[in-house]
């Protein structure tokens, strides 16, 4: 016997309740961009310069020694965290520390590193520094550019492809979704303060890439049914197309999730933060393919006689008889 | 649609050996890694036995290109220099005043007094005593200039000649500007290059970026400061007229002159003219040797271009010290004995052997034309790169089993066509990535993880539409045929628009990034393939044997 997640034949009424939906995900970007706006981002160094050290010892981290060690070298902003991983060693204690930029420095000094390390060392002699980053505020600057021009790029270019494969509502419809993942995932790593560097930046692409996977089926569908059912009115075809990819849309997000999920416990601490935001994504694309995007184009409405001028205005498999 | 041509069949096939084949060298990477190092040892002609037995380890027969290791997963030092291009034009500058002075002087009746003028490093000012003779001047300075030696600044001359006054202003022309900046950046990559090379790490990375940066990696290596240290930031060495020497390091130095200290002896100062009668891009070669009292010293010689002006240099001011100036400390002032012809000379000073040893290796690598300042460094040791391979590994496996067992528990046979695909497509993926030497970063990994999971997305819509065509009773031949004809357009597109967002990524990023865009693209493409291609011609394959009445997938 299979494994079905979904049942055959599914009914679900996906817009019965369209404007709750819509409130709650509206509801939820207002909470996440508030969140934004209150406390920001936890900006990595990659985004606001200084320099992150990794230290590894094996006596457990004490964060208040630490500071004390530091505290007389006037490096100003420094933070202390204590990283876990199940991979770790039973005697193997990490820290990341970070340090702001300083003052009329590009990059830090090797001098400033080496009073650090001294400093460090003071607790435990054989600590181990198995990272140091440290970039400037010049370059920062440009990657923080140059990651929201790739953001607003990717989406204007997914813009532009969808409306020459569908039409203009369907476009909107898919940029709506991605711009509700977007922003709903900037708001989980305002809310829960989780560090935002480059790898994010990849994350938030990806997740754009899956949302819009996601939607282009579902929308696949919907110009076909529509097509179909010449004469039913827009919800129900909506309904019916989002019913029947309903099987593939678990299944996909199911086996994506079972490999992130694998790489987000086992895959170290280094890219945690990176595979949570695409888990999100993964998450909120999903949801967002169903009930943003289609919501959104049910709302917009589209143009039904399709078939009785171009045969091939929707593309090049329109013609495909159905 | 059920019908595949023998030759599609046999091209697909061979594609996928050819990928696995590829991608084959990637499961025995420390040995292909030492087979290759002792073939390129070879090549170079260490023929040692060792290096044989190394090379015999992986047959020559088989691919033997790996996946690069991004620095992430190696560990290594990173460091992204920007190159300080207007340093040279203050340089030029200050060459440039010994020129004017010598051209203006004859002219002295008619212009008056010349003196230079305070002004900023990128100009030369200088004000005459008589504005009356001031066209005279400046067509005098501007027979001074010199047409530009570069592709796009022909017919432009190098130096731009005005009048503010009674000052001459003097600077570098925009085309001129733009000829210096490109040979600072070709000099200071070929010298850093040279220096890093030097020390023989493996495949180090030094790309130019942009207009003025400098990406310099280094696997293997400990930190990002012993880097530093092996580039140095300028070992500048220039041998300047000496005005005078003091005790006093706030003595006012004059327009022209400046004082700085001396390396050796704490307290002393010299007053030297800014203007270099040689500097240390006319050496030509430099050694550690030793003076005639048995001192350590490094003997070295110029071109012709600089042997000349050393030898008019000394002929005219026999009798006066010069100072040898190295990073802007005097190394020494010796007094000129007598005409120094031939452009040769010695170094001396109170230095041990081994500083001889390294002056001489730093002389002979050259100045780096202009100061590097650092923009962004990264070390990573190489114990935290083996953890990121080794659960990088246990992450894949475990993702790779969990989607395979899911796959089979929901479609049964169809699930092993598409599990078969799944182990096909990573095979292709590393071996692309071998083919076109792409680095694999910790992100990178990522990126096949996730398409591990995407991957089978292709099949899933094929399979469900095949599921629903079944509904419709057109018999299982039929309903296979429509679902994959069907999914087509709605696969193209979902892949088309992932990709597009890759290709930004690679585009955009940087690093590890780019190593994720890398990874997700070609994923992206090898998974269609897989999909459309392989999986459809197992299921074909197998059709055809059995012609089943009724299929369930």
């Amino acid at each position: 016997m299979r494994l079905k997640l979904v049942k055959e034949n599914t009914n679900f009424d996906f817009f019965g309740r369209w404007k709750l939906w819509l409130g709650i995900s509206l509801l939820m970007m207002m909470i996440g961009f508030g969140s934004y706006l209150y406390q920001g981002l936890n900006f990595g160094i990659d985004f606001r310069g200084g320099t992150t050290i990794r230290t590894e010892s094996t006596q457990p981290v004490d964060i208040a020694a630490y500071r004390d060690a530091l505290e007389g070298l006037e490096l100003g902003d420094v933070s202390i965290s204590e990283v876990f991983d199940p991979n770790f060693r039973d005697d193997q204690n990490v820290a990341m520390i970070r340090i702001q930029a300083q003052d009329g420095q590009e990059a830090v000094t090797v001098d400033t590193i080496g009073v650090l390390e001294t400093a460090l060392h003071s607790i435990d002699p054989d600590m181990k520094f198995p990272s140091v980053e440290s970039v400037g505020p010049k370059v920062s600057g440009e990657l923080i550019k140059t990651a929201a021009l790739a953001v607003v790029l990717a989406i204007g270019a997914v813009l532009i492809y969808i409306w020459l494969r569908f039409e203009w509502q369907f476009a909107l419809g898919a940029v709506a979704a991605l711009v509700h993942d977007v922003v709903l995932t900037i708001g989980v790593f305002s809310e829960l303060q989780i560090k935002f560097d480059l790898a994010i930046i990849a994350a938030l692409l990806t997740i754009v890439g899956y949302s819009l996977n996601d939607t282009v089926v579902v929308f696949d569908r919907v110009r076909e049914n529509l097509r179909k059912y010449k004469k039913k009115p827009l919800a129900e075809v909506l309904n019916i197309s989002i019913n029947e990819t309903l099987s593939r849309t678990v299944m996909t997000s199911v086996t994506t999730l079972l490999a992130l999920t694998a790489l987000f416990v086992l895959g170290g601490d280094v890219i945690r933060g990176f595979v949570f935001a695409m888990i999100w994504g993964v998450i909120v694309g999903t949801y967002s393919s169903v009930f943003v995007a289609s919501t959104i184009l049910l709302y917009l409405g589209v143009k039904r006689d399709w078939s009785k001028t171009d045969p091939k205005a929707g593309g090049q498999y329109a013609n495909i008889d159905a | 649609m059920l019908q595949f041509e023998s030759w599609k069949r046999v091209l697909i096939w061979i594609t996928c050996l050819v990928g696995l084949l590829l991608a084959v060298p990637n499961g025995f990477y420390t040995r292909v890694e030492q087979h290759n190092d002792a073939v390129a040892a070879i090549e170079l002609g260490a023929d040692t036995p060792e290096n044989q037995e190394m090379a015999a380890q992986w047959p020559s027969y088989l691919p033997s290109s790996l996946v690069n290791l991004g620095l992430d997963l190696r560990g290594g030092a990173h460091l992204l220099a920007e190159v300080q291009v207007a340093d040279v034009y203050q340089a030029r500058m200050e060459a440039t005043w010994p020129e004017v002075r010598d051209a203006l002087r004859p002219l002295r009746s008619t212009v008056g007094t010349i003196r230079k003028q305070p002004s900023p490093v990128d100009e030369l000012r200088v004000r005459i005593g008589d504005v009356a003779g001031m066209q005279l001047a400046l067509e005098t300075v501007r027979a001074l200039a010199r047409p530009v030696q570069s592709l796009t600044g022909i017919g432009a001359f190098d130096i731009a000649v005005s009048a503010v006054d009674d000052v001459i202003v003097v600077t570098l022309s925009e085309a001129e500007k733009l000829a210096t900046d490109e040979r600072t950046m070709q000099q200071s990559l070929e010298i850093v290059r040279r220096r890093i090379d030097e020390v023989g790490t493996r495949e180090p990375t030094i790309q130019r970026q942009g207009t003025d940066r400098i990406l310099i990696q280094v696997p293997g290596i400990g930190s990002a400061a012993e880097l530093k240290a092996i580039i140095g930031t300028t070992a500048r060495l220039t041998f300047n007229p000496v005005v005078n020497r003091t005790n006093d390091g706030n003595v006012i130095a004059g327009a022209g002159n400046s004082v700085i200290p001396s390396i050796d002896e704490p307290g002393q100062f010299y007053v030297i003219e800014n203007a270099p009668v040689v500097a240390g891009d006319d050496l030509v070669d430099a050694q550690p040797s030793f003076d005639q009292n048995g001192g350590a010293a490094v003997s070295f010689r110029f071109n012709t271009a600089g042997a000349r002006r050393f030898g008019n240099y000394t002929a005219d001011n026999i009798g006066s010290p010069f100072a040898i100036v190295l990073d802007n400390e005097v190394v020494s002032a010796p007094v000129i004995q007598s005409h120094i012809a031939g452009g040769s000379g010695i170094i001396t000073g109170r230095f041990s052997v081994e500083e001889t040893t390294n002056l001489a290796v730093l002389l002979r690598a050259g100045a780096l034309p202009a100061k590097l300042t650092f923009l962004e460094e990264r070390t990573v040791g190489p114990e935290l790169g083996q953890d990121s391979i080794d659960a990088g590994k246990v992450a894949t496996m475990v993702a790779f089993v969990a989607v395979l067992v899911f796959m089979f528990l929901s479609y049964g046979l169809f699930g092993v066509f598409a599990n078969i695909a799944l182990i096909i497509n990573v095979g292709l993926i590393f071996g692309l990535l071998s083919l076109v030497g792409a680095t694999l970063t910790l992100p990178g990994i990522a990126g096949i993880v996730l398409t591990v999971g995407m991957a089978v997305d292709a099949n899933v819509l094929v399979f469900e539409r095949i599921r629903e065509e079944l509904k419709t009773s057109k018999g299982p031949a039929r309903a296979i045929e429509l679902g994959y004809e069907k999914a087509l357009s709605a696969i193209l597109d979902a892949n088309v628009t992932t990709f597009i967002t890759a290709v930004i990524l690679f585009v955009m990023g940087s690093g590890p990034v780019r190593g994720f865009a890398i990874t997700l693209g070609l994923g992206i493409i090898t998974s269609v393939f897989t999909a459309i291609f392989v999986t459809r011609l197992m299921v074909v394959i197998w059709f055809e044997r059995r012609r089943p009445k009724t299929i369930e997938v």
